[in-house]
């Protein structure tokens, strides 16, 4: 194939990829024009690209994942705007099939997992009276291996075609017989290198909350935040590995030839299913713990009262990571384990309700009898218990063995799994970006535009998925791309459409409620806006780059609301004669370029281009032993410095 | 009340403590065991695959017939002994000779050679022997799981020889605040003996039994 062809294919010429390279040019730009006249090049340089500062690559994150829920959520109005009537032909079969696999992969890998980090690099220092996060280079070259994997998943449908063997890429639909374009490739070489990153985050934040807890601060003492934030990746580092196996092995039979997961020469491709979900479903507790995580800490703060149940809090999440382990075969009862099999799986599955079950409890005995406050971070946690009850039910249907044999791959498994990532992930993430917005950026978002966004948005998921648990009762399956009028699916379709749009018309009030809020915001000058619980909360918003002055102790749970009942007002003001000098990571570009060198090998291996992929492969190692060899990665803050910041925020006794 | 926050006095009422970053040896070393938690799941995951599917030999050739247990038994021991030698030049590094450290490094990274080098003469052979990597699912099961190792033990002589490198440049000599790194590389080295020594026994002593 020439190279030409190999680049551009017939399937990114379709009008709507043409019409999206136009907006890509129009963007890009539109940026470099930005950057270039309002002269910005050296201050994104020197505040972002090269930071090590755990703060700003959580804006980072931030900022990648909600464009990234731009692009997903443009990819899930695109399929149910095909399904919206019998027989459309809006998106032809291969058409939808590319749409659906990026949208899952996309939601999943690039928006839900950064915009977890985001949350976790924004505040879990904070929370625990840290300076940074335990490798904070390492912090950072996890942000640029996901930027740039993000981007390479991203180009693919313009350059070279989209992956279209679904999110779960099972073989043998990932097969290269079946499957011969370099789609797939990108999916596989995205993933593997995301993962590099996933995994350094994971050992970072263990590490971080293991080894770098303010004095005082037991484990038992820990924001339930922090908790989730620990388990959540300590499965990262057991499950990922599973994630890495599946899709590795799936690379060397499209590139190499081995044949791993290809039934005629002997392979199984129900390996690749067990690997994948051996990761698959811890995944989606490690996802949705940090949202009970963040619901723990607003439910507290907004009803004014200790968060009921702590230590049960703990034996869940605790009691969630070791189940998450074992029930993967729930994703396949269909494959035909055998009745033992199935069943020890099912059963372990609703064993999972019962933790969960603990939490929702805690969570509603902890709003009662405290002074509720109805913010929009409440509302999206007061909005989650109910559907995530339904979908912790429906989940329980699911795991009946001879139910699921009629459920599998339908409609009502999509809307269970959708109810269970917006209701617990989403909702969960978006809770916490209300709360922590005035720690992260120093001003308030609207609220009353928070109201709009949240009540259109939760209106538009019920809209959204009841009917696709009725379609899914009524026999539709998963991923067909249209349907014919007499099977009576038509007007469910359509209520399910209308829907998604107006979620999409929530995101939008989302990003405008954001952009407002940065131009006209109520400025946060107290650093407590909420009347908080934990550390971030006695600190000045935007934080300082190094964070505590000095460093905290901690007696008791919520340290930080029991030494403002002690203390009053004054809480928060250090002695002069305390402060000292401030050792901190220095800023490097070797992050940066390692993500790059991360890109351009997984471009070359895309297309076998092996040179290309060899140099970047190179460059990766090259960066890598010149970090190694880099011993003044440390700079001191003299204590003037600190003194002369903490003074200019009134935080200095007198 | 509020200074109790927020000051900083060491436990036995002396001067504030030290500021946190850079990040104390304690932790780092933790990352490490984080960071090699997470291997043993991968070399799972490799295994349970080898396990899977070892017996899809598509007429090719099996494990019994090509296996050669001598040969990997030598390989075994270089591997072995190169834990032995490691724990000296640890030992020397306690005692602050680092004449002794560096040597018994470089013996350690050349047991480490040894190993490397006689498993590619090892694959080189089954190679033309008819066992080529995507011959059969136990051909290719095989060559990710040994090799995976292989590139493990190669990165640690790369690490080894890192550090030798350390030990000539870093300026005013190598001190006790040194140590975690020469440690962070002997737990990393243990460990690959130690998957070594289970891939041993998973493919070539239960291979060649049937």
């Amino acid at each position: 194939m020439s190279l030409l062809g190999q680049l551009f294919p017939s399937s990114v010429l379709r009008p709507m990829e043409l019409g999206s390279d136009g907006l890509i040019v129009l963007t890009v730009a539109g940026l470099l024009f930005v950057l270039t006249r309002y002269r910005k090049w050296g201050w994104l340089w020197r505040e972002w690209i090269t930071t090590v500062d755990h703060k700003k690559i959580g804006v980072m994150y931030l900022v990648a994942s909600l464009v990234m829920l731009f692009r997903g959520g443009v990819d899930a109005l695109l399929l149910r705007t095909q399904l919206a009537a019998p027989n459309s032909t809006f998106l032809g079969p291969e058409h939808y099939d590319e749409i659906f696999t990026t949208h899952g992969t996309i939601m999943v890998f690039f928006m839900a997992m950064p915009l977890m980090f985001a949350l976790y690099n924004a505040v879990i220092p904070l929370m625990i009276g840290a300076r940074d996060v335990a490798f904070p280079r390492l912090n950072a070259i996890s942000f640029w291996v996901f930027a740039f994997a993000a981007i390479l998943f991203n180009i693919s449908f313009v350059i070279g075609g989209s992956p279209d063997a679904g999110w779960t890429a099972y073989a043998p639909l990932t097969e290269l017989t079946f499957n011969p374009g370099v789609g797939e490739n990108y999916y596989l070489l995205a993933l593997l290198i995301s993962g590099i990153g996933t995994l350094a985050s994971g050992i970072n934040f263990v590490a971080t909350i293991l080894g770098m807890r303010a004095r005082g601060m037991t484990l038992m003492r820990m924001p339930l935040f922090v908790w989730s934030a620990l388990v959540s990746s300590a499965l990262i580092l057991f499950a990922f590995p599973a994630l890495t196996v599946a899709l590795g092995l799936t690379m060397l039979d499209r590139l190499f030839g081995s044949s791993f997961f290809t039934i005629a020469h002997g392979g199984m491709p129900m390996m690749y299913v067990n690997l994948f979900w051996i990761w698959g479903h811890p995944e989606v507790y490690l996802l949705v713990l940090p949202a009970f995580g963040i619901f723990s800490e607003v439910v507290a703060t907004f009803s004014r009262k200790r968060l009921f149940g702590y230590a049960s809090m703990v034996g869940s999440l605790l009691a969630i990571t070791l189940l998450s382990f074992g029930v993967w075969v729930h994703h396949f009862f269909t494959m035909g384990a055998g009745a033992a099999v199935n069943a020890f799986f099912g059963v372990s599955t609703m064993l999972i309700a019962i933790p969960t079950g603990v939490k929702i409890f805690n969570w509603i005995m902890t709003m009662w009898g405290g002074r509720v406050r109805m913010t929009v971070a409440m509302l999206w946690q007061m909005a989650f218990i109910p559907v995530f009850v339904l979908g912790g039910a429906t989940g329980v249907l699911l795991a009946v063995v001879p139910g699921d044999y009629q459920f599998h791959n339908s409609y009502f498994m999509v809307a269970h799994f959708h109810t269970m990532l917006i209701g617990g992930v989403v909702f969960g993430f978006l809770s916490g970006l209300y709360y922590w917005w005035p720690k992260m950026f120093g001003y308030m978002l609207d609220e009353r535009q928070g109201r709009w966004a949240f009540w259109l948005y939760f209106i538009g998921f019920w809209v959204t998925f009841v009917p696709q648990y009725l379609l899914g009762l009524e026999g539709m399956t998963r991923r067909m791309y249209t349907y014919s009028a007499g099977f009576g699916w038509t007007t469910l379709n359509q209520i399910s459409t209308l829907g998604a749009f107006i979620m999409g018309a929530g995101f939008l009030v989302l990003v405008f409620n954001i952009v407002y809020s940065m131009l006209h915001g109520e400025r946060d000058l107290t650093g407590d806006p909420w009347d908080g619980r934990t550390l971030e909360w006695s600190l000045p918003s935007p934080a300082p780059e190094y964070n505590f002055a000095c460093l905290p102790t901690v007696a008791e749970r919520d340290t930080w609301w029991e030494a403002k009942r002690e203390g009053g007002a004054v809480a928060a003001r250090l002695r002069a004669g305390d402060i000292g000098p401030i050792v901190m990571p220095k800023p490097t570009a070797v992050p940066f370029f390692i993500g790059l060198g991360f890109f351009v090998a997984g471009a070359g291996m895309v297309f076998s281009w092996w040179v290309v992929a060899a140099v970047g492969f190179a460059g990766v190692l090259a960066l890598l032993v010149a970090g190694w060899f880099d011993y003044r990665d440390h700079e001191e803050l003299s204590r003037d410095v600190v003194l002369r910041a903490e003074a200019a925020a009134g935080r200095v006794q007198a | 009340m509020s200074e109790a926050m927020h000051t900083t006095p060491a436990p036995d009422g002396g001067p504030a403590g030290p500021p946190v970053l850079p990040t104390p040896a304690e932790t780092t070393k933790l990352g490490i065991w984080l960071w090699l938690a997470s291997d043993c799941a991968l070399f799972a995951s490799l295994i349970a695959t080898y396990l899977t599917l070892h017996g899809q030999t598509a007429g090719g050739p099996t494990a019994q017939q090509l296996f050669d247990l001598p040969l990997t038994l030598v390989s075994t021991f270089a591997l072995l002994l190169s834990s032995v030698t490691m724990g000296v030049a640890l030992e020397a590094l306690q005692k602050d000779d680092i004449a002794a450290l560096r040597r018994w490094l470089v013996v350690t990274a050349l047991l480490g050679a040894i190993f490397v080098g006689l498993e590619i003469r090892e694959f080189h052979h089954y190679t033309v022997s008819g066992l080529w990597f995507q011959r059969s699912d136990f051909a290719s099961s095989f060559y990710v799981l040994v090799g995976f190792h292989g590139l493990h033990v190669s990165f640690g002589i790369a690490w080894i020889l890192s550090l030798l490198i350390f030990t000539f440049r870093k300026p005013g000599g190598i001190t006790r605040a040194d140590h975690w790194r020469f440690e962070m590389m002997s737990l990393y080295w243990y460990f690959v003996d130690v998957v070594w020594v289970v891939i041993f026994t998973v493919i070539y002593l239960l291979g060649k039994v049937g």
